[in-house]
């Protein structure tokens, strides 16, 4: 670990710090707690002292190389194994290869007489040996104050925690000391006087019946430190902090487009559907198919291969995915690819800041390319409408640093304006999607536009759009005299194009047979002319035959005239005629 | 902690291990300060007079074994500890106060 730093005694050097290894601790305090001294850590019963100071050893002990201490003066040895054992912490391999060390310290005032001067060496002696006997770099002491119960003397136990606090200092060890809260202070015995360089406050605050710990750094010396209550979260894999609030405005922005999962909606926002790590938000009222443009995207995600985490406040798991197969799209193959989760909880489950650090927890674990919520509006059950907002803008702002798109869902209360979110949202949003019902002619049917869209060419039409077998289909547009037309007087529409198509088609049809019937007739006259004129033909070409016989005979007869006569005086061109026709013979 | 014979000092050891009632006690002191040499002076003192003969005094010095303290959860030093007769019982402090002493160990006063 590159944070793991050698403890350097020079005053030139910037306060070392010591990591936690706790999500988000670690953010927020700028590294860690101050290495080499102790930090108190305070709040009421139940709100997660121990663990937080426990994680800290067991992260010391297995990722830092840090060895640790945990004295305890409540709970003993045993009882935190089995304890800390349902976290993942294995305490007891952990003690055995001297990672760690327990000490359990057993104070009852009931057993203890006293009878003169003491002090507490024998609990110096203890740490000192236990912090000793492993290489100890990190001590819990958990909880100190304990020994006012045991000890009547307090100025003798001040004295002796004052110099408990030196020592810990001069054996350089980094320290948690933790603290039940007191009426006015931060610590009932006032430990916070001892404990001047580092304090956090963790606090279990129940608002309208949802409990949510919060935590805050109420001074660290000599650093910067994120000064607001953070939310944590205690779970199975321990304690995790959120610094919700530290996030800026200064995500890169993808021009990655992705497909919605319905192909002409692809179309209306210019062609290639949303951009990556954009937020997009569908809004409409009750039964206006939210849901399933949410399980298009996702279908469409899946499909690529993107992996996609579905918060879920309305309904389970099964009933999604049942309702969705409803309309041809099959979410369970992608859950069971792995491909899909479903995180399904009740927006009441638990407070504003608890559902945000959970979401984050989950996102961070399944590493989505998409998150669906549905709806955000449910959230303001768990709060009042400022709190989601803030939350939400929150976790848009987180969303978009991964690069993550994120799909909203928000359902509009009938009655109130269309174009407003309940919880006022709608201005993070980078595209947002109107579902709306249009009524008309005695039926409801889906509307869909686009209200904005940032950073794309984008279709201005309302499309009205129906959920089939094989999902949500956009249909096509048209307008009547009265507008869009939808539902019944679509479909009625459609019937008389398909008349009107019919007529026009027969109407050619009709048209080409006459083409066909004329070309018949004219050839037929061509046929019966043709036939008159070979008639004709044959009879001229027998006259002409005629004529010629003809024409011979009488030459024929003039040249035997005049061979008769023994006459010359024949023409010079009759004679050559003659001539010629005499020669040919 | 069974094996606490050996501990330091023996010039410290007390008398010799009694027949019928025997008390064994047990002094965890932190090196040799002035508070655990009144201690031990005191209750060597307390013991002569109360349970003369039949009591046993071990001391054991923390700054040699500190790896005893766990076993008798020990915080405050000078500490006193009945281990027998039973139940175990714990005094602290420099024993200077005899009479709390006494209260403590369970000692009925001689007089």
């Amino acid at each position: 670990m590159a944070q793991r730093i050698k403890k350097v005694k020079s005053s030139l050097e910037p306060l070392q710090k010591c990591p936690t290894g706790i999500k988000g601790l670690d953010e927020i305090t700028g590294g860690g707690l101050p290495m080499g001294r102790p930090t108190l850590v305070c709040g009421g019963t139940g709100c997660g002292k121990t663990l937080l100071a426990m994680e800290f050893l067991v992260r010391g002990a297995t990722e830092f190389g840090e060895p640790g201490v945990f004295m305890s003066f409540e709970e003993k040895s045993e009882e935190l194994t089995k304890n800390f054992a349902s976290l993942g912490f294995d305490l007891d391999t952990l003690a055995a290869q001297n990672k760690v060390a327990l000490d359990y310290v057993h104070i009852e005032r009931s057993e203890i007489e006293v009878t003169g001067e003491y002090d507490l060496e024998g609990l110096f002696i203890r740490l000192g040996y236990a912090i000793d006997s492993i290489g100890a770099k990190r001590v819990v002491l958990d909880t100190i104050e304990t020994l006012f119960s045991g000890f009547s003397n307090e100025v003798i136990l001040r004295a002796e925690l004052r110099r408990l606090f030196g020592f810990l200092k001069d054996k350089g060890v980094s320290a948690i000391i933790t603290g039940e809260q007191g009426e006015r202070t931060l610590t009932r015995f006032g430990l916070e006087e001892y404990v001047a360089d580092c304090v956090i406050f963790l606090n279990h605050k129940v608002d309208q019946q949802i409990a949510t710990r919060r935590l805050r750094i109420v001074k660290y010396r000599g650093t910067a430190h994120g000064t607001n209550e953070y939310p944590f979260l205690i779970d199975e894999q321990g304690f995790s902090v959120m610094p919700i609030s530290s996030i800026g405005l200064d995500h890169a922005a993808s021009s990655e487009r992705v497909s919605c999962g319905i192909p002409r909606l692809d179309t209306m926002l210019g062609g290639k559907g949303y951009f990556r790590g954009s937020s997009i938000l569908v809004t409409g009222t009750a039964g206006t198919g939210k849901s399933s443009m949410a399980a298009h995207f996702v279908d469409a995600a899946c499909r690529r291969g993107e992996r996609c985490l579905y918060f879920a406040f309305e309904e389970s798991r099964n009933q999604i995915i049942r309702n969705m197969r409803s309309i041809g799209i099959d979410l369970e193959k992608w859950v069971n690819q792995g491909l899909l989760e479903f995180r399904n909880s009740r927006p009441t489950l638990y407070g504003l800041e608890m559902h945000l650090v959970t979401m984050h927890k989950a996102i961070e674990s399944f590493q989505p390319a998409i998150v669906v919520v549905d709806p955000i509006s449910n959230l303001v059950a768990a709060s009042n409408d400022q709190e989601v907002k803030s939350m939400l803008s929150r976790l848009i702002d987180y969303l978009k640093i991964k690069g993550i798109t994120a799909f909203c869902t928000d359902l509009t209360a009938v009655g109130g304006s269309m174009e407003r979110t309940d919880v006022g949202i709608s201005s993070l949003m980078d595209t947002w999607l109107l579902l709306q019902v249009m009524e008309g002619s005695g039926e409801r049917n889906r509307g869909l536009y686009i209200l904005k869209s940032r950073g794309m060419a984008h279709s201005n039409q309302v499309r009205e759009y129906c959920l089939t077998d094989n999902g949500a289909q956009l249909q096509d547009v048209y307008v009547g005299s009265g507008g869009v037309l939808t539902g019944a007087g679509r479909v009625s529409q459609e019937a008389r194009e398909r008349v009107d198509i019919l007529e026009r088609g027969q109407e050619i049809e009709r048209k080409q047979r006459d083409i066909e019937r004329k070309k018949a007739v004219i050839e037929a006259q061509i046929a019966a002319l043709r036939v008159g004129f070979e008639a004709e033909k044959d009879d001229l070409e027998q006259a002409i035959a005629r004529e010629v016989m003809h024409q011979k005979a009488l030459v024929e007869e003039t040249l035997a005239m005049a061979r008769s006569r023994k006459s010359d005086d024949l023409p010079p061109g009759r004679v050559t005629a003659k001539a010629g026709k005499r020669g040919g013979k | 902690m069974k094996s606490t014979t050996k501990t330091k000092a023996p010039r410290y050891q007390g008398a010799e291990p009694p027949a019928e009632e025997s008390w064994s006690l047990r002094l965890y002191v932190a090196g040799q300060t002035p508070k655990s040499l009144t201690a031990f002076a005191n209750l060597k003192r307390i013991c002569e007079e109360h349970l003369e003969g039949k009591y046993r005094i071990e001391v054991i010095d923390l700054m040699v074994n500190p790896q005893l303290a766990k076993g008798d959860q020990i915080l405050a030093l000078p500490t006193l500890v009945r281990r027998l007769p039973a139940p175990v019982k714990k005094i602290i402090g420099d024993l200077s106060n005899t009479e709390r002493v006494l209260v403590g160990l369970d000692i009925k006063p001689l007089l």
